[in-house]
């Protein structure tokens, strides 16, 4: 990654212009032809440094709802549980963090029904003693950019 | 409202799209619409808040982001919303949430903080400890990853 892709990466990560030619604009910004930019986002993709190229939607506008969920797993359980649990294409993220509640993971889906459905599924079938919910209240920031 | 083409185009939009001079064009030749109309669809979703952007997701591990720490902070409410503007503007923080707390767990705001190792983090996380005066919260490192994946709506 040189100085360039590294700037080519801060602005693409907060928005590829919804435009004919997105890369050509992009380009101009960067002193770069078209062809320049496509090859590099193209490089930086088969690298493995960027991982997806698409929309990012708002998921409460778009009708859904979700929550993050913590529970308390015994080290030698983490496997199985997780693979039950990310067998859900519900389930978006989940994490191992450094805490009493170790396991962390969120559900997104289009109803509170479901939400509380596959909640109480999860702790039927892992049989876990307790999982929290906390739904968000309100949105103050989500914007994953990382500034090279 | 969003419409079954609405459907059609979100579920277009939120694959890897490939990446051509003319992208929106290859997409619009697939949902079977003139380039012009999904142009206009799209900047339709972004102005009116569906959208939030056309962009790059990158894998953060990869690129120097080793650290991912999620602290919990436990806010007094009249507080919450100045507390909540202000975290925003610390770019290393992607996201900040007040979320419901509940008996065995009270904290009611929730930031995610990215940085190079923890050192670096630490630093960011006790700045913005001093600033706001809260000393009851919580730094959860992940110490890995068991799924990570985006959102496909309307499956």
């Amino acid at each position: 990654m040189d100085s360039i892709d590294k700037k080519l990466l801060n602005l693409i990560q907060n928005e590829i212009p919804i435009d004919k030619r997105p890369f050509k604009i992009l380009g101009q910004k960067l002193f770069l032809t078209e062809n320049e930019v496509i090859k590099r986002i193209k490089k930086l993709r088969n690298e493995g440094i960027i991982r997806r190229i698409g929309g990012i939607f708002n998921s409460r506008e778009i009708g859904y709802t979700s929550t993050l969920c913590a529970t308390k797993v015994p080290e030698n359980k983490i496997e199985e549980v997780a693979s039950y649990i990310n067998g859900y294409e519900e389930v978006t993220h989940n994490y191992i963090r450094e805490d009493e509640y170790n396991m962390w993971f969120t559900v997104i889906t289009n109803s509170e029904e479901n939400l509380n459905n596959i909640i109480q599924e999860i702790k039927n079938q892992t049989n876990l003693d307790e999982i929290i919910s906390l739904p968000s209240i309100k949105l103050f920031k989500v914007k994953m950019v990382l500034t090279f | 409202m969003i419409e079954n083409l609405d459907k059609e185009i979100i579920r277009k939009l939120q694959e890897d799209i490939s990446i051509t001079a003319t992208l929106y064009k290859e997409i619009a030749k697939d949902l079977n619409m003139s380039e012009d109309e999904l142009l206009h669809k799209v900047k339709y979703y972004n102005e009116c808040g569906i959208l939030k952007r056309i962009g790059a997701i990158l894998y953060h591990r990869n690129v120097g982001f080793k650290a991912n720490a999620m602290v919990v902070w436990k806010i007094d409410n009249q507080d919450l919303d100045k507390i909540g503007t202000y975290i925003t503007s610390i770019s290393e923080v992607s996201h900040c949430y007040e979320r419901k707390p509940c008996s065995s767990w009270d904290y009611n705001l929730y930031t995610m903080v990215h940085e190079k190792d923890r050192v670096s983090c630490n630093k960011i996380i006790e700045k913005i400890a001093n600033t706001i005066g809260c000393a009851n919260y919580k730094i959860l490192y992940s110490t890995r990853e068991l799924k990570k994946t985006s959102m496909r709506y309307f499956k």
